[in-house]
């Protein structure tokens, strides 16, 4: 559906400098699904979007869209962006102001060179409204809406041309928490009942996690790992995406043991020996970093045995409601663990951390 | 209410804060009042009044307005008042709008120098601007023309400023600026992502431009081109300099007229100025409304990202031609031929004979005259204490509208802003009657002409500092108020020092409008209270051409050290002039 291939952007900075944005970039996206560029601010997610989008020119690559090449360097095509049938939905909205509900709506209908009779506008466009539940202010001043009515004006307007693409970029960001939560579900349903192919751009890790079928992770203008949100969440590739997407325990050491024909290994680290899983081979002497997620760090109470057991004091805890942070210290090192409230061991007091194995990801050191 | 937060219920005495609060706060009030509204209900009071011998009790009648409108002549002067200010506001909204457009969305060559030079004509006076004109746009002695005749030898006469035309053009040039100034605010203010959501719509270009672009901006657009109006209606030293030689008469110049002639025909004046206040009023009610309209159109915006500059091609170095043209038109040539003629012994048109006769003489006059000495320490002390009243009196209004609950605020903020719709010279006349009528003993000295500065330029103290205070959150004084702070310590140690980046840029802005300002000092000024713009014309009167070039050469300079000066003061305070 929308192949990317080795995309280069650079803009002149205000002394007119040449900075790099965007390099190297390649991803696919197959037809129906939900792609998030999920990074922090400034790794040139937003610029890879607006590229799409064919609202920026990239220097180098190439962009494709169902075998129509949209973009190209090296043949010098570039369609722009009112030729290329994308909806696309703004951090801010961009409703026009002095046009009600219908008009936003109904004005891709009517711009360029399209000529639709207008009782096919009219139909398209409340079929849309309805199917984003603003039929019923239709001739409401755009700008009387409240913020989550505007976020879906967008949308449909965004839609009505039935795009083979959709574009958003961090469109919840706008939204407060509670309806950005709403949002969230709302927009997965919209996506997966339409099957729009949809490409998403967010600083926000739950929302790339809660929405995506894929996730591409982006930093300093390059693509860090691509997968499922499982994948990327589980099996994060390198410390920074283990870093960026949920919290984690990062603890050093190095590799002492390889067990032959598994991917099993053992660390000396700095809180002693860790059997650990590795996802890319390594060899005895390696440096690594090992990465554990908090909920997968367990406490108990009573001693546990076998490998990946520790000793530990209670640090520091907090109380969230449905779980509980825990702070422990093993040795010199404190680690981060989220159990069932029903815990409650008292600071200062004695308590056994046990970590499966297979939740400890041995990832080289120096990586990204 | 802060003031109530601090009353605990353990102090049981009476607070002098309390007082104090009420003295500075009804002083401050009283004082914006008298200012406002007094000569505007004299002016009206005098307009409607009969011209009789003094000391008597006028009758009243509209005899005045009947006079005016019966007399022949006067249609014309109507006609040409608007002519000459649709002219000069359509001038200078058309290259105001132009380069605005060019410097916020394309990428023109010279950008940031063409910025930062739009500043210089707030520093060129106006009278200084016309005369710099008439000595390179005058049919007989203009540069331009001389120039032109001598390259293609012939004697046509090819730019005349003492016409409407010419008129229009001088001083639609010199406002070019205030037009380039609010047209980028509007175009920079506007969501780019608006302009780009249409573009994903399937919309071309030129649709964007005239479906959003055009009817986003139109509300701005049109409040700018009002303001433009207005304030070339109120313009003096064009009409007067360009148009009364020419037998030309707009509403100031025929205003200026009516007084400068013997007898003084004051009623006949006001009843112009009270015309003229009527279409200046009614053009900013208009605006006024327009831009709460387009309040309404505001929209959340998000990080804004710049958009990509339109890329001109092949059009960069034509466009580029425009930015040097208009810097040369608005800034090079008027200064160059001020600083030509200012080392010349009688004005010549530039030659090399000419070049002979080089000599310093003008700048010896304008060292050596006492009465420049006198007037140059009359406007420094009259910007200085201008500047300080307007922005201490200003800081106290200003609470009152923005944060206090008190009732009436909003009448004081009406009333407060009431003296922008006075023309300086109607300003000047309703001043000047009131005090020849109710004589406190200022007419004739500085005093009077600080009390019209101060008036004039009350609204520009109101704008700076609301916009400071409306930035200060709330909380800030309640929490000092929570510290156990009476009002005044409040108001002292924690609003006036927040306050001060607007009160330095503030007083920086009044204090160089007040050297600059001629309509209201030239009906106001007596013998030793004359200011340098009254001096100037008054050399321009005498046809002393070259020491007049020579102390406007002084001027300049002096002027954008102190803004250079300001700004570089500014940028250390987190301040923007202008």
């Amino acid at each position: 559906m929308l192949s990317v291939r080795a995309l280069s952007t650079d803009y002149t900075d205000r002394r007119g400098a040449s900075v790099r944005a965007v390099q190297e970039l390649a991803f696919d996206v197959q037809p129906g699904k939900f792609f998030t560029l999920l990074g922090p601010s400034g790794c040139g997610k937003t610029t890879t979007l607006r590229s799409i989008a064919g609202l920026e020119r990239p220097r180098e690559g190439e962009i494709t869209v169902e075998s129509t090449v949209v973009f190209s360097a090296a043949h010098g095509v570039f369609v722009p962006a009112n030729r290329r049938g994308f909806g696309m939905v703004f951090q801010s909205y961009a409703i026009w102001p002095h046009m009600n509900v219908y008009q936003n709506v109904a004005f891709p209908l009517v711009a360029g060179r399209r000529r639709i009779p207008k009782d096919e506008i009219r139909a398209r466009v409340l079929r849309v409204l309805d199917t984003v539940a603003l039929d019923d202010v239709a001739t409401r001043d755009a700008t009387t809406l409240s913020g989550g009515q505007q976020q879906r004006l967008a949308l449909a307007r965004a839609l009505v041309l039935e795009p083979k693409l959709l574009l958003l970029d961090e469109p919840l960001s706008n939204l407060d928490a509670k309806l950005r939560e709403r949002m969230r579900f709302e927009l997965k349903r919209l996506q997966r009942e339409l099957r729009v192919t949809t490409v998403y751009v967010t600083h926000d890790q739950s929302e790339a996690l809660a929405l995506s079928h894929e996730i591409g992770v982006m930093k300093d203008g390059r693509l860090v790992q691509v997968g499922s949100p499982r994948t990327i969440y589980g099996r994060p590739a390198n410390p920074f995406v283990a870093d960026f997407v949920g919290t984690t325990n990062f603890i050093r050491g190095a590799v002492t043991s390889v067990q032959s024909g598994s991917s099993t290994l053992v660390v000396a680290s700095e809180i002693g020996s860790v059997t650990a899983l590795a996802t890319e081979p390594l060899h005895a002497g390696a440096d690594v970093v090992l990465t554990v997620r908090p909920e997968d760090v367990e406490l108990s109470e009573t001693a546990a045995s076998g490998v990946n057991t520790w000793r530990a004091t209670v640090d520091q805890k907090v109380f969230l409601g449905e779980a509980i942070d825990f702070r422990v210290r093993i040795g010199e090192r404190l680690l981060l663990a989220r159990t069932h409230p029903r815990l409650s061991t008292r600071i200062g007091h004695p308590i056994h951390v046990a970590i499966a194995p297979e939740k400890v990801l041995a990832l080289r050191a120096g990586d990204a | 209410m802060p003031a109530a937060a601090t009353r605990t219920a353990v102090r049981s005495t009476p607070i002098p804060a309390e007082w104090l609060q009420g003295l500075v706060v009804g002083a401050s009030v009283l004082v914006v009042v008298y200012l406002a509204l007094v000569p505007l209900a004299f002016l009206l009071w005098q307009s409607v009044h009969a011209q009789v011998a003094a000391g008597t009790v006028a009758p009243l009648s509209l005899d005045n307005f009947r006079n005016v409108y019966a007399r022949t002549g006067t249609g014309r002067l109507v006609a040409d008042s608007l002519r000459f200010a649709i002219g000069s506001s359509l001038i200078a909204f058309g290259i105001g709008t132009l380069l605005a457009w060019t410097n916020e969305r394309t990428n023109a060559p010279f950008k940031r120098v063409f910025f930062a030079v739009s500043i210089v004509p707030l520093i060129i006076p106006g009278v200084l601007f016309v005369i710099a004109w008439m000595l390179l746009g005058s049919p007989k002695i203009g540069l331009i023309n001389v120039a032109l005749q001598a390259l293609f030898a012939t004697d046509f006469v090819f730019v005349n400023v003492y016409s409407l035309p010419g008129m229009a053009f001088v001083d639609g040039l010199h406002y070019a600026p205030l037009a380039f100034l609010m047209m980028s605010a509007a175009f920079r203010a506007m969501d780019p992502a608006l302009e780009e959501a249409a573009l994903m719509s399937g919309a071309s270009v030129a649709s964007v431009a005239w479906r959003i672009t055009l009817r986003l901006s139109w509300p701005a657009a049109f409040a700018t081109l009002l303001i433009l109006f207005v304030r070339a209606l109120e313009s003096f030293e064009a009409p007067a300099l360009l148009g009364l030689p020419a037998g030309i008469q707009v509403f100031t110049s025929a205003i200026y007229s009516a007084i400068h002639r013997y007898p003084a025909d004051i009623g006949l004046a006001s009843a112009y100025g009270v015309s003229l206040l009527a279409i200046a009023a009614a053009g900013l009610w208009l605006q006024s409304r327009i831009t709460a309209r387009g309040a309404r159109h505001a929209t959340v915006t998000g990080r804004g990202f710049r958009p990509r500059a339109i890329d001109l091609g092949r059009w960069r170095m034509p466009v580029a031609a425009i930015f040097v043209t208009y810097l040369l038109l608005i800034v090079g040539l008027p200064f160059l031929v001020l600083l030509w003629s200012s080392f010349q012994k009688f004005y010549a048109v530039p030659s090399l004979d000419a070049v002979r006769t080089l000599t310093l003489d003008p700048y010896r006059f304008v060292f050596a005259f006492p009465s420049i000495a006198r007037a140059t320490l009359n406007s420094i002390a009259l910007a200085v204490a201008t500047a300080t009243a307007i922005m201490l009196v200003t800081s106290v209004t200003c609470w009152i509208v923005v944060k206090s609950r008190a009732r009436g605020r909003s009448a004081l903020d009406v009333v407060s802003s009431i003296p922008i719709v006075f023309p300086g010279l109607v300003l000047g006349l309703a001043i000047m009657i009131f005090y020849l009528h109710v004589d406190v003993g200022i007419y004739g000295t500085l005093w009077i002409l600080f009390v019209a500065y101060v008036t004039r330029f009350l609204p520009y103290g109101i704008r700076y500092n609301s916009a400071s205070m409306l930035a200060i959150h709330r909380e800030l004084e309640e929490s000092a108020a929570m510290s156990g702070a009476s009002w005044w310590q409040t108001f002292r140690r924690i609003v006036l020092p927040l306050l001060r980046p607007g009160l330095v840029a503030g007083w920086i802005y009044i204090a160089i409008v007040s050297v600059r300002e001629l309509s209201s000092s030239i009906l106001l000024y007596g013998p030793g209270t004359e200011v340098l713009s009254v001096v100037i014309w008054e050399l321009w009167e005498n046809g002393q051409y070259v020491e007049l070039s020579a102390l406007g050469v002084l001027m300049i300079v002096a002027l954008s050290l102190l803004v250079m000066v300001a700004q570089r003061l500014g940028g250390r305070l987190g301040v923007r002039i202008a």
